[in-house]
């Protein structure tokens, strides 16, 4: 029992960086524009709150990290912006444009951890997120251990976030257009509402959530940002969103599976009938299973309809 | 009309590679570093002359001709797909499966080299291309997007090479033994004449892979079809073109392409299977040498050397102070401004339709 409490809290652990960049893919993709920079946009989140933290710890202490995972959201907010500019205002193609970001990314982050850091990663941080055990919900048997023990309060943030979201896309107005942008945008444009503003909106939603996201990870995965810190997490928020079917629950559904998924790997050596099966086919997985999905459900497509093509208002 | 979309395509190309250029030196400004510096490299790595010594050194000309390969292969693979009306970021994976053909022949079989080298080859480009034709298929039997397949493709393609090349005899946990000469792109007199850089017989191949996709593309009637499926499916499928199987058949070439390239870092690089478990960014840069060449057969052998010169000259920026990273920065803005030509240009034909509308309503 030990040690599956421990397992599943670690799995929350993982699932968590995915449940939060997928729900902001959501939004992106629920506007209509799709964000395939989303890993891109998480390791920028990952590398200001990595070297914000080693800076600052000794002057902020224990309130460090949730400094700099609001840092690290603002700054993916403000990234996300080239991937709105270039699909929502350009109407560019929405694919290159996020492939631009994940390149960039990569180049930006690391340069500057030369230029602050003289190395290729930031200095290490020693305060991180620190696991804690929350008093009297720990108590209640079974699910104080498996959720209130040993655990990162990020968790209960992407839990958070899952139930806003789901608040937010099916029981406002705001939600409602936003959905409409996704599947029928020139509805919305005759409503008089602008497709512009809703979509700028969703893409920056998307791009908080992710920088969140990358924060988040590399507070409570590492010690340090280096080029490898997302190392596909981002695409594995966008194969939850599928998985997920475009749906919050879905998708915090998606994200507990794939959080077990990643930490089959560290821990099959721990069992006799996994010991023999190589960690690469765990590792595999995740995208494997995610292809599996989408095949699934290919007969129903359930995505947004106008998810992909710039809104042309000429053309209505 | 096309000769003017040309040179169109040429000017805007120049401006993006500019501006990027342009960025990266305000970024080196802001961060107090001498941009000169920058271009000394660069010129250094192209021409092999050293303006800060006055000396000359081929060994650098020769690195990057054999870092442009794999480059102008993925480009190929990557603009074959665009021309075909399809994104194939999967390029990366199919690199990495293309490799690990070449090593598995090159490992497992002892031939003479005329039969061994060419097949370690081939392997290279079925195995890239089986691994294509995956999206291919699911697109045209279920309608799946290849763009989520493919990029999961890479992933799983990162996984199963690291488990097989482990499985090779002799591997330990990061390479593989040496493959045999018989099957290598090794020149000696190529790098004899380049100051012994990894100089290798595989620009063969890629003048190869240059003409035929030229040929496929511009002088075939399977070619004018994949256009035609590109440029409106829909329209294609009316006037008889089987739309299905010619998405399978334009992802195969495509990954035929991508997987030519895993054989030139296996074979002509590297003389050994590497184990990996991170990215190498050459499928990736591919999506960028392809835009920026604007999906031809020249401008992908032009911009695939750009990208060559870029990425082989990383080495000597950061030996002259600038991190080696601005590369990438280059990079990641060259796709970026290209992102924005297709909008402007979009939004140029959106506008001069608009004011043809005007005109023609008064």
């Amino acid at each position: 029992m030990d040690q599956f409490s421990s397992m599943f809290v670690l799995a929350l652990n993982y699932a968590t960086p995915i449940i939060i960049a997928s729900l902001g893919g959501l939004y992106s993709e629920r506007s209509g524009i799709v964000n395939i920079g989303i890993e891109g946009i998480m390791l920028v989140g990952a590398f200001v709150a990595a070297a914000f933290v080693p800076i600052f710890e000794n002057q902020f202490g224990s309130a460090t990290p949730w400094m700099a995972i609001f840092l690290a959201t603002v700054a993916g907010g403000i990234y996300s912006l080239i991937h709105a500019y270039i699909s929502i205002d350009l109407g560019g193609n929405q694919t290159v444009s996020g492939t631009a970001l994940n390149m960039l990314s990569v180049g930006v982050t690391v340069y500057f951890c030369q230029i602050i850091f003289h190395q290729q990663r930031t200095q290490a941080f020693r305060n991180g997120f620190i696991k804690q055990t929350i008093p009297v919900l720990s108590d209640i048997p079974i699910l104080g251990k498996l959720f209130f023990t040993r655990i990162y309060p990020t968790f209960f943030i992407a839990l958070f976030i899952v139930f806003l979201t789901w608040f937010v896309v099916s029981k406002t107005r705001f939600g409602l257009r936003l959905r409409a942008c996704g599947e029928h945008p020139s509805a919305v444009d005759s409503m008089g509402v602008s497709v512009r503003k809703i979509r700028y909106i969703g893409v920056i939603l998307s791009g908080l959530l992710s920088g969140l996201a990358g924060g988040i990870m590399v507070l409570t995965q590492s010690t340090q940002f280096t080029a490898f810190s997302i190392h596909g997490v981002g695409f594995i928020a966008i194969a939850a969103l599928i998985f997920g079917q475009w749906h919050p629950i879905g998708v915090l559904g998606a994200g507990f599976f794939f959080g077990f998924s990643q930490i089959f790997s560290i821990y099959s050596a721990d069992f006799a009938l996994l010991k023999s099966v190589p960690k690469e086919f765990f590792n595999m997985l995740p995208y494997l299973l995610t292809i599996i999905a989408i095949l699934l459900f290919s007969r129903k497509s359930v995505g947004p309809k106008a998810a992909g093509q710039p809104y042309d208002i000429s053309k209505r | 009309m096309k000769k003017t979309l040309r040179n169109n395509q040429l000017i805007l190309s120049l401006i993006a590679v500019l501006a990027s250029f342009f960025v990266a030196i305000i970024v080196m400004l802001l961060t107090r570093l001498n941009p000169l510096h920058f271009f000394v490299a660069l010129i250094r790595t192209f021409s092999g002359y050293d303006i800060l010594r006055g000396n000359f050194n081929p060994r650098y000309i020769g690195e990057f001709i054999q870092t442009s390969l794999p480059l102008i292969l993925t480009g190929l693979s990557v603009g074959f797909a665009f021309r075909t009306g399809m994104f194939n970021i999967g390029a990366e994976g199919q690199v990495i499966m293309g490799s690990l053909g070449a090593v598995t022949v090159g490992i497992l079989f002892d031939l003479p080299f005329y039969i061994h080298l060419p097949l370690a080859i081939l392997a290279a480009a079925v195995f890239g291309a089986l691994w294509a034709a995956i999206p291919g298929i699911l697109k045209a039997k279920f309608g799946v997007h290849e763009v989520v397949v493919t990029i999961m493709l890479n992933y799983t393609a990162l996984y199963f090479n690291a488990y097989i090349l482990k499985l090779l005899p002799g591997s330990d946990n990061q390479k593989t033994v040496d493959i045999a000469t018989s099957a290598l792109l090794r020149s000696d007199f190529l790098r004899s004449i380049t100051a012994n850089s990894r100089m290798h017989w595989g620009f063969v191949v890629v003048i190869i892979a240059i003409i035929a996709f030229r040929f496929i593309i511009d002088r075939t009637t399977f070619g004018y079809e994949l256009r035609a499926v590109g440029f409106n499916p829909s329209a294609a499928e009316y006037s008889g073109i089987k739309v299905q199987s010619r998405i399978v058949y334009a992802m195969i070439i495509s990954g035929a392409f991508a997987g030519l390239a895993g054989a030139m870092l296996s074979l002509g690089t590297f003389d050994y299977g590497r184990v990996l478990y991170h990215f190498e960014n050459y499928g990736f840069d591919g999506i960028s040498v392809a835009l920026l060449g604007g999906n031809t057969g020249l401008g992908i052998l032009l911009s695939g050397v750009l990208f060559g010169i870029l990425k082989s000259s990383q080495t000597m920026m950061q030996s002259l102070g600038i991190p080696l990273e601005i590369v990438n920065i280059v990079s990641g803005l060259i796709i970026l401004f290209v992102a924005m030509q297709y909008g402007i240009q979009a939004l140029l034909r959106r506008l001069s339709k608009r004011k043809e509308r005007e005109d023609g309503s008064i």
